[in-house]
């Protein structure tokens, strides 16, 4: 007869923290002066964000003929940091809905900063849909709404208009979630700041919490639902942006393992992105204590294991193609591979498929700097993989006459600089601002006080 | 009501770009921009080797790609069949262009000559840019039309006036009459991709 076996993890928290320690520890971050690493890194990341608003600024007022795409490659740069921000956007409502459903206490420590990454990956990646037309100061016409255009009503067949819907849901609930969430530790803040105006920001923010039992009920009660409404968009979203591929017709795009290989990509994204952020957070804020090497080891085993499902839908791609007898399909696919482009395809590969394997090693999974490094890779890799299914697919379409090849201009290279630093920007604002970890949550899995078994 | 088509004989077409040509005069497409064209292949082995021209355009698809994807309804098919775009509309996603299996689309995202930059534009250039800006306009989805204008006046598309093989036939469909309908049927004319379903309303007959 097996026996059931209880391991021990461990506390959750270290330090053996009282609740109080634990505000004092996220709060006092707040309330003194911003470290010159802090400057440093605000100064770099404003710089990246007003390259890309000068490269913006440019664009528009010059026209798209400013970008390297052509007639064949009607798509490239813009729409691939679109699909790579939604899915660094990805993996906050996973950790904040999906694993809060699941009972996974450890997502407390890390869920607030993921949710706020979230927010802001949306933030940019919705940018890019728009500055990509060729007239984008009409992208509201993508908006169901009386007009007098003639066609009263938006084509509600298109894909383009679905992605407008599931983004804009998606970043609602997103942002609601993240905000309902804060409640608590906005009312802490107000009652620990000195009279001022940010006292008086976080008393607006803090709705009038008072912790008592039956606000607690409420904001539990709201927080489920809201987990509730959240867990389905984790699925549609990212399956509604891989439809502006599956349903249109060009070799490569036009296949149904689209959406749950681009599911499996957003979350592998996603987590690799928070980890990267968080192992920062963890060093330059000094919250080894709340982001330990079990929260790290957590997420690195959902890193192997969407990593292995993106490998296996990278496998699948070129058996489809090859059983399909589909000799666009199969030349598309032998295309990744071995064609001009082949290269961005091959680091796809290595840095997807092979370096998350070593995440297989406990010792490199309580190793922060390897566990780093891995990250920066999978970022890099899922960047290409959007590069790849995109530019790839395109370059070589069904007329041979129309083949080409395509080169980002300086001008697409500095609009995905300035992404990453609005990205990064809104990162270290809400780092100073906010508290980075869900202190009321974290009190919820204090060791301290609790009888071990 | 027509259904607009179009029969290419590829008996009869020798490649000499001269719907090409016509096309451009009648549209004042600029530079890269051709809304008709042709392709050329060789195939079979020697000494059974033939060169094949093949001219394209957009084939006014009656299920066309690009309608079902324009998320404003920019693009839509007439009651005569035709497929244009209303440029007023066009927001520029260019999700058309990849809707659109046969490459038949094109945008053109600021004006050029085809002169060097910096020359000043000569009276003609200045005509051919501002009919272009009035009938196509820049950063929006553009394509061949059938001629619009021209039809309007009760003439054929200018690629089939200007043929020198008479190797383009232009008609209505729907009249099992029209000289199109006959040949399509006579000669056992064929689409390009039918596999996409698209249904294209530009028929081929055999080169032989």
């Amino acid at each position: 007869m097996a026996s059931a076996v209880a391991i021990s993890e461990g506390p959750l928290i270290l330090g053996n923290k009282t609740p109080g320690i634990v505000t004092t520890d996220i709060c006092s971050s707040l309330e003194r002066t911003p470290a010159p690493s802090w400057w440093i890194a605000i100064a770099f990341s404003g710089s990246m964000l007003l390259l890309g608003l000068v490269a913006v600024a440019y664009q528009i007022a010059t026209g798209i003929g400013t970008w390297g795409l052509n007639n064949t490659v009607g798509w490239a740069f813009d729409i691939t940091n679109f699909v790579f921000w939604v899915g660094i956007g990805h993996a906050g409502t996973l950790i904040s809905a999906v694993l809060f459903l699941f009972r996974q206490k450890w997502r407390t420590s890390v869920n607030r900063a993921a949710e706020a990454m979230t927010i802001f990956a949306v933030i940019c990646a919705g940018l890019f849909p728009l500055i990509h037309m060729g007239r984008p100061w009409l992208a509201h016409w993508m908006a169901p709404y009386p007009n007098t255009r003639g066609s009263l009503w938006i084509n509600f067949r298109s894909p383009l208009v679905w992605d407008f819907f599931a983004i804009s849901t998606y970043f609602t609930i997103s942002f609601v979630f993240w905000y309902v969430g804060l409640i608590p530790d906005m009312a802490t803040l107000r009652d620990r700041l000195k009279a001022g105006w940010r006292k008086r920001v976080a008393g607006f923010f803090s709705l009038g919490w008072n912790g008592s039992f039956r606000t607690w009920l409420h904001y539990e009660t709201v927080y489920l639902l809201l987990a509730g409404l959240a867990t389905p968009l984790v699925l549609s979203v990212h399956t509604i942006v891989s439809w502006d591929f599956a349903t249109s017709v060009i070799p490569g795009w036009h296949t149904t393992i689209l959406p749950p290989y681009f599911v499996a990509g957003a979350i592998f994204s996603g987590m690799s992105m928070v980890l990267s952020l968080m192992l920062i957070a963890r060093k330059t804020m000094r919250l080894e204590d709340y982001i330990t090497t079990r929260h790290v080891g957590a997420m690195c085993k959902i890193l192997i294991a969407t990593g292995g499902m993106v490998a296996i839908a990278y496998l699948t791609e070129f058996v489809t193609a090859l059983y399909s007898n589909n000799q666009y399909e199969q030349f598309a696919f032998m295309n990744r591979a071995m064609g001009p482009l082949c290269w961005s395809y091959w680091i796809m590969v290595g840095c997807n498929v092979l370096s998350p394997q070593l995440l297989w090693f406990k010792a490199v999974r309580s190793n922060m700097a390897v566990v780093f490094v891995v990250t920066i890779f999978i970022n890099i890799g899922m960047w290409f993989e959007r590069f790849v299914i995109i530019v790839t697919s395109l370059h070589r379409d069904y007329l041979p006459s129309n083949w080409t090849g395509y080169a980002p201009t300086w001008i697409e290279i500095a609009t995905l600089v300035g992404s990453f630093g609005l990205f990064l920007t809104l990162f270290l604002l809400f780092c100073r601002f906010v508290p980075v970890i869900a202190m009321a949550e974290v009190k919820g899995v204090l060791s301290h006080g609790k009888k071990p078994h | 009501m027509a259904r607009y088509g179009m029969v290419i004989d590829l008996k009869r077409c020798y490649g000499c770009y001269a719907c090409s040509m016509a096309c451009k005069v009648a549209n004042h497409t600029p530079p890269n921009v051709f809304w008709s064209r042709v392709l050329k292949g060789e195939s079979g082995t020697f000494p059974n080797v033939v060169r094949q021209a093949l001219p394209v355009l957009c084939f006014h698809c009656e299920d066309p790609g690009c309608v079902k994807v324009c998320p404003t309804k920019a693009t839509y098919a007439n009651d005569d069949g035709v497929v244009v775009i209303d440029k007023e509309v066009c927001v520029g996603c260019k999700y058309c262009m990849m809707g659109c299996p046969y490459g038949a689309r094109y945008t053109v995202p600021e004006w050029k000559s085809y002169f060097p930059e910096g020359l000043p534009l000569s009276e003609l250039e200045q005509f051919q840019k501002e009919a272009w800006e009035e009938k196509s306009g820049c950063g929006v989805a553009t394509k061949c039309d059938f001629c619009t204008e021209r039809r309007e006046d009760g003439k054929e598309p200018s690629c089939v006036t200007a043929c020198p093989a008479d190797a383009r036939i232009f008609g209505d469909l729907d009249n099992p009459d029209s000289e199109a309908s006959q040949r399509i049927k006579r000669d056992r004319g064929f689409v390009l991709k039918p596999e996409q379903g698209t249904k294209p309303k530009v028929y081929y007959l055999p080169p032989r």
